[in-house]
């Protein structure tokens, strides 16, 4: 972040992490380092990890084992510079709130305790709608948004944050086509000034197109890079086991 | 009614404080119940309610002191005792959450019945009167107790305005509330807190049986009115203190009867009203719509099907026969025949022919565009 510090340091560093639900481990053993200003997509089969990864470095789960760094700060210092977007069926859209409203609940953290957002941080909201496509829907009532519209209000939700690093689980989760081209762009905007974002991402079709490094997860990590070098045949096989059917890394055909 | 009501609460200073009481609690349960549904705690709130009753009763067996506040101690004490019950039992067994609400209301309740008809029994006790707190008893409301609620609802609409973004993110997003770095677990048990106070607000009034009622109803009725939290929370409020204040003074004007079941069945009514009538929500408006929207689609759809026959026509406003336009596929001919004559779109003619009107065809033309839009858009 600093020009004059020698050492920039990692996006996220994660140590020996393991995750465990009652007995059963979600999580085990995972070592990896993010370095900053990357589009990472972590991928892998269902009940991976991929989630609870993501949550686990928010600090909304809490690791048997293991040590979490963001930006090189421990725990409480950390919750500042994530900025985190849910899957988007994780709240109720018939909650009585329109779309500024939610967009403002991302000032919260910088406001503290007891005060109330004011005009400047309906400004901020605005701005942030604006970016995403949405400001002529800020008073509209949450329920009356499509999917891909509920999809921007969280992404500017996460924007109003001003976040150094965005965590995003599954963001093109039931999106239309458009919505998802335009997702990908603001993501790709993130990146060039300087953020780091990591997305839980589920369609092996488009993560050659939509991100630049790659996390393979199957509990343990299998691989972790750029996509050009990480993306292999052999690396997919261990992730996914015999049973995906996706392309060749190299070539067209399917496997 | 109302003036009724009116003259009778103005002449008698029994029916005021009975009033101001049931005033005090409608506020504070209208208010706080909006979040108990909200954050789907409905049923929480029934269980905490029932499993308050033990308190009560053993709160009196331990201080041998019927006064109001050592009873409500009792009860919240035992309320919140509840509350952790289902907590540890969802938490650490296998039961889920509707079974371990299930277990805490009916074990608690039932435990609490046993322990107050024991102390009926009691020959110092015979006056205590503690059967009050099942069903309710607004008349035995003294000042002292309508004091100690005004102090006590205070504290809890004082804490609920205090941290009101903070209870509106928890109720609505768990985890990103978390995510910035909140103490979750310090305002959702400060939360739980202000609900089971509310509880214990409303105890002597309305009763342990069908308080959560006092918490639900209000807030459901609310939601069908508004779409934001904030307008929620007052027209809940509004409504369970009307509900509250109206079923207090019924009660207290009819012999025995209990204050509980009164307001219950006037929170009813405004449940029912709110659930049929409310505009946008309302299920009345919802079945007009759709019969509405059904006749607009069977009419456009005959505009459309005289412009496809007018296109294969030189002249487009050339009539063509009813039977043809059947054979298309139109419904409900004749009824939406008379609109769309109406309306000056279409124009009858003897032996059941009918042509566009040169308004219509430029309705039939505008619909036509309107379908394309929209299928290009999916």
């Amino acid at each position: 972040m600093n020009p004059r510090d020698n050492t920039t340091p990692l996006a996220i560093e994660v140590t020996d992490l393991t995750v465990a639900y009652q007995e059963k481990p979600v999580l085990w053993d995972v070592d990896f380092n993010v370095p900053q200003g990357v589009l990472l997509a972590i991928v892998g089969p269902n009940g991976a990890g991929k989630s609870t990864l993501i949550k686990t470095i928010l600090g909304l789960v809490k690791p048997v084992a293991g040590r979490i760094l963001v930006l090189g700060a421990q725990y409480q210092a950390r919750k500042q510079l994530i900025a985190y977007v849910p899957q988007r069926s994780s709240v109720d859209w018939d909650f009585p709130t329109n779309v500024l409203d939610v967009v403002m609940m991302g000032r919260y953290g910088h406001l503290g305790w007891i005060k109330r957002p004011g005009p400047s941080d309906k400004k901020l909201a605005m701005d942030c709608l604006d970016r995403v496509g949405m400001a002529d829907f800020s008073n509209r009532q949450i329920s009356q948004l499509s999917g891909g519209q509920q999809q921007r209000v969280f992404l500017a939700r996460a924007f109003i944050q001003d976040a150094p690093i965005y965590l995003m689980d599954e963001p093109f989760a039931g999106v239309d086509a458009t919505t998802e081209k335009s997702i990908i762009e603001l993501l790709r905007e993130l990146k060039r000034s300087g953020k780091t974002v990591i997305c839980v991402h589920h369609d092996l079709e488009t993560l050659k197109e939509y991100f630049d490094w790659v996390m393979l997860l199957n509990v343990r990590r299998v691989a972790l890079g750029p996509i050009a070098t990480t993306l292999t045949h052999d690396n997919l096989r261990r992730a996914y086991g015999g049973r995906a059917l996706f392309l060749d890394p190299k070539g067209e055909q399917r496997v | 009614m109302f003036e009724d009501f009116f003259y009778l609460v103005a002449g008698n200073y029994t029916l005021q404080i009975v009033a101001l009481g049931a005033l005090i609690l409608g506020i504070t349960a209208g208010a706080l119940g909006t979040f108990a549904v909200l954050r789907e705690q409905s049923l929480l709130g029934d269980a905490i309610s029932h499993a308050t009753l033990p308190g009560v009763g053993l709160a009196f067996l331990l201080t041998q002191d019927k006064s109001p506040l050592t009873l409500l101690i009792g009860a919240g004490i035992a309320g919140w005792i509840g509350t952790i019950c289902v907590k540890v039992i969802t938490q650490t067994t296998r039961v889920n959450k509707d079974a371990a609400l299930g277990l805490v209301l009916s074990v608690f309740f039932g435990f609490g019945l046993v322990i107050i008809t024991i102390v009926q029994k009691l020959p110092t006790a015979t006056k205590a009167g503690l059967d009050k707190f099942l069903f309710g008893n607004a008349a035995t409301l003294l000042k002292e107790d309508v004091t100690m609620m005004i102090f006590l609802s205070s504290i809890v609409l004082f804490i609920l305005t205090l941290f009101w973004k903070e209870f509106k993110l928890l109720t609505f997003d768990t985890d990103f509330f978390k995510s910035l770095g909140l103490p979750f677990h310090i305002f959702d048990i400060l939360l739980t807190t202000l609900i089971v106070s509310a509880i214990i607000l409303g105890l002597q009034t309305v009763g342990v049986v069908l308080m959560s009622a006092m918490l639900v109803a209000p807030a459901a009725a609310a939601r069908q009115w508004t779409d934001r939290l904030g307008v929620m929370v007052i027209l809940s409020s509004l409504l369970g203190a009307a509900c509250c204040v109206a079923g207090a003074i019924t009660s207290s004007i009819i012999p025995h009867m209990p204050t509980g079941p009164v307001i219950t069945v006037y929170l009813s009514l405004t449940v029912i009203i709110s659930l049929f009538l409310a505009p946008h929500r309302g299920l009345v408006w919802d079945w007009l719509r759709i019969f509405r929207n059904r006749a607009m689609i069977e009419s456009a759809s005959i505009l459309e099907n005289l412009l496809i026959i007018s296109e294969s026509h030189s002249d487009p406003l050339h009539p063509h026969s009813m039977a043809l336009l059947k054979t298309m596929g139109s419904h409900a001919l004749s009824r939406n025949i008379n609109k769309l004559i109406k309306a000056g779109f279409i124009k009858k003619y003897p032996d059941q022919l009918l042509s566009l009107t040169p308004l219509g065809l430029e309705k039939a033309k505008q619909l036509a565009r309107e379908l394309q839009n929209e299928g290009g858009k999916n």
